[in-house]
């Protein structure tokens, strides 16, 4: 006889699958369906024009380079940090992994605010910075630098659980065997970690496009120059331009959506499930 | 016995990762407080418990905590749809869960703001029954439960699925009811990762932004939140004003992070021992 548990009744079953359901169309599918209604209002023909005017262009493009400098350099010292914690014992590894999991719980204001109190004109380097004529906040390397903030996390959280789990066993035996450092983190550590680490990238790429708080404060939201496309989503949103918003957000949605495809597929291969930070 | 360290790596990785944490995480944070501490003890005071600080710290905790009562409720349910039953369309479901920490939050925020507008998809019958949730605390709400519902759903899942089918057997012999099942034996299992993921929740719906201030009116003293204001004393140039909005908002994540160590850890001898 099959075990009996909780909640098998027929109409607790549907009256539970029915609210969730319902719950979840309208909370969660109704935004998606929404945003490509609103950003094809005026029909395809606007849609494009809105998409490729000058100035989403520069968005896209500003958003582009923020991933590509701020992904691999998290996902360098993801690798670096999960080495370090999974692979030895030493004092205080708790502690240096709770502070590297802050950001996930610090408001993504608050971090915009702690860069501009380090590199701004009134920050702990502003007047060096400003002496020596480098420009950090309102301007590129403000962005990168708060997005590397915001997503410090992502990699290394991916992989200290797996490497942990994995042991040191295999690692040990390549050493032992005479292969270089260098050789058993490439032939050995790294093919059994490519799932979890593409799962990392993929996720941190999906936050660099999407932080807004964090780059709204460091940016000084400068119309084509330091807009990144969440922060022109709010620009034209702002200009009572409803296409032109929701055509550049359909862009970051067709992020999204290729994100979680990407889940899916690395969650098929096995890689633990789980949301940001949890 | 002493083992000897045979991996090779830890001074590079360990010196990379602690020069990285130190200049990427420690020293901005550092900075905020640096910051705030440049200021007397009486101008803090004053900055961070002026009526207007005040009133955001009100909206933000009690919207902040109808959003994750409701996001325990029904982010339990969600998990709990999504183990034990099986049914069409449950992997969509399942990945829809993901979709509020996929979306940017600002695209979220717009979009609920669209949704929710008078003449909105939901806003226009909602005003018809004389609810209005754009630019109301409802709204700030309802931002707030989509941008946190996958850490609750997540966090409780995993432990879901682990759930040995026994104890619930062995309940319902011993004579127990569903209901009393849940309470005693069920719930009881699952409290520990049902608290982080409402602590987790929680801290994340009180430090949100992008996907609130479209919906939330956002007037002071009565729809504006503590992220808000802090940006907004940024963009009028008022940097002491902000470094301790800001120092206020770090405590409480942190404040938050400890008393969630301290619970689980607690909960975690309390378990062994009974």
């Amino acid at each position: 006889m099959a075990t009996k548990r909780v909640g098998d009744q027929k109409l607790v079953r549907r009256l539970l699958i029915g609210a969730v359901a319902i719950i979840a169309l309208f909370l969660i599918a109704a935004p998606l369906l929404a945003i490509l209604s609103y950003a094809l209002a005026g029909g395809a023909g606007r849609y494009f024009e809105s998409l490729l005017t000058e100035d989403t262009l520069h968005a896209v493009k500003l958003s582009v380079i923020t991933a590509l400098i701020a992904v691999p350099i998290n996902t360098l010292f993801g690798i670096a940090a999960a080495w370090a914690i999974a692979k030895f014992d030493f004092p205080g590894r708790r502690f240096l992994t709770a502070i590297i999991e802050l950001p996930y719980s610090i408001s993504p204001i608050v971090a915009g605010v702690a860069y501009l109190f380090v590199f701004g004109a009134q920050g702990l380097f502003g007047p060096w910075l400003q002496a020596n004529d480098i420009k950090i906040m309102f301007a590129l390397p403000g962005i990168v630098l708060a997005s590397l903030f915001v997503t410090a996390p992502f990699v290394a959280r991916e992989l200290i659980p797996l490497l942990e789990a994995q042991g040191r066993e295999r690692e040990e035996a390549g050493i032992s065997l005479g292969a270089s450092g260098f050789q058993t983190f490439w032939r050995i550590s790294l093919p059994g970690m490519r799932w979890a680490l593409l799962y990392g990238i993929i996720l941190c790429n999906a936050r660099v496009f999407g932080e807004f708080g964090a780059v709204s404060i460091v940016s000084g939201n400068v119309r084509g120059e330091t807009n990144t496309l969440p922060l022109h989503v709010e620009l034209l949103y702002q200009d009572h331009n409803s296409v032109g918003a929701f055509a550049a957000a359909s862009v970051l949605m067709l992020i999204a959506v290729f994100t979680l495809v990407a889940k899916f597929l690395l969650e098929r291969r096995g890689v633990r499930r789980h949301a940001e930070g949890t | 016995m002493p083992q000897r360290r045979i991996l090779p790596g830890l001074p590079l990785s360990l010196g990379v990762t602690l020069v990285y944490v130190t200049l990427i995480i420690a020293l901005p944070v550092a900075a905020v407080l640096l910051k705030a501490m440049s200021l007397s003890l009486g101008e803090f005071w004053n900055i961070v418990t002026s009526p207007r600080a005040l009133s955001t710290y009100r909206i933000t905790i009690l919207c902040a905590l109808a959003a994750t009562l409701f996001n325990a409720i029904f982010g339990f349910a969600f998990a709990w749809v999504l183990v034990r039953y099986d049914f069409p369309g449950k992997r969509l479901l399942d990945t829809l869960v993901d979709v509020p920490f996929a979306l940017p939050t600002a695209v979220a925020g717009v979009t609920l703001t669209a949704l929710f507008a008078k003449n909105g998809w939901f806003g226009a019958p909602l005003a018809s029954i004389g609810i209005e949730v754009a630019y109301t605390p409802l709204g700030i709400i309802i931002a707030m439960i989509f941008t946190s519902l996958p850490f609750i759903v997540r966090t409780v899942q995993p432990v879901l699925e682990e759930l040995d089918p026994e104890f619930e057997d062995a309940a319902s012999c011993l004579g127990a009811g569903d209901l009393d099942t849940m309470r005693r034996v069920i719930l009881p299992l699952l409290m520990p990762a049902l608290l982080a993921g409402i602590s987790f929740a929680f801290v994340r719906c009180l430090g949100e932004f992008g996907a609130i201030i479209f919906i939330a009116g956002n007037q002071p003293l009565s729809t504006e939140i503590t992220s808000l204001l802090a940006f907004i004393r940024v963009e009028e140039f008022d940097y002491p004003g902000a470094a301790a909005i800001a120092t206020v908002m770090l405590l409480a994540s942190l404040t938050i992070l400890i008393l969630t160590s301290l619970a689980q850890s607690w909960y975690g001898r309390h378990l062994t021992r009974s």
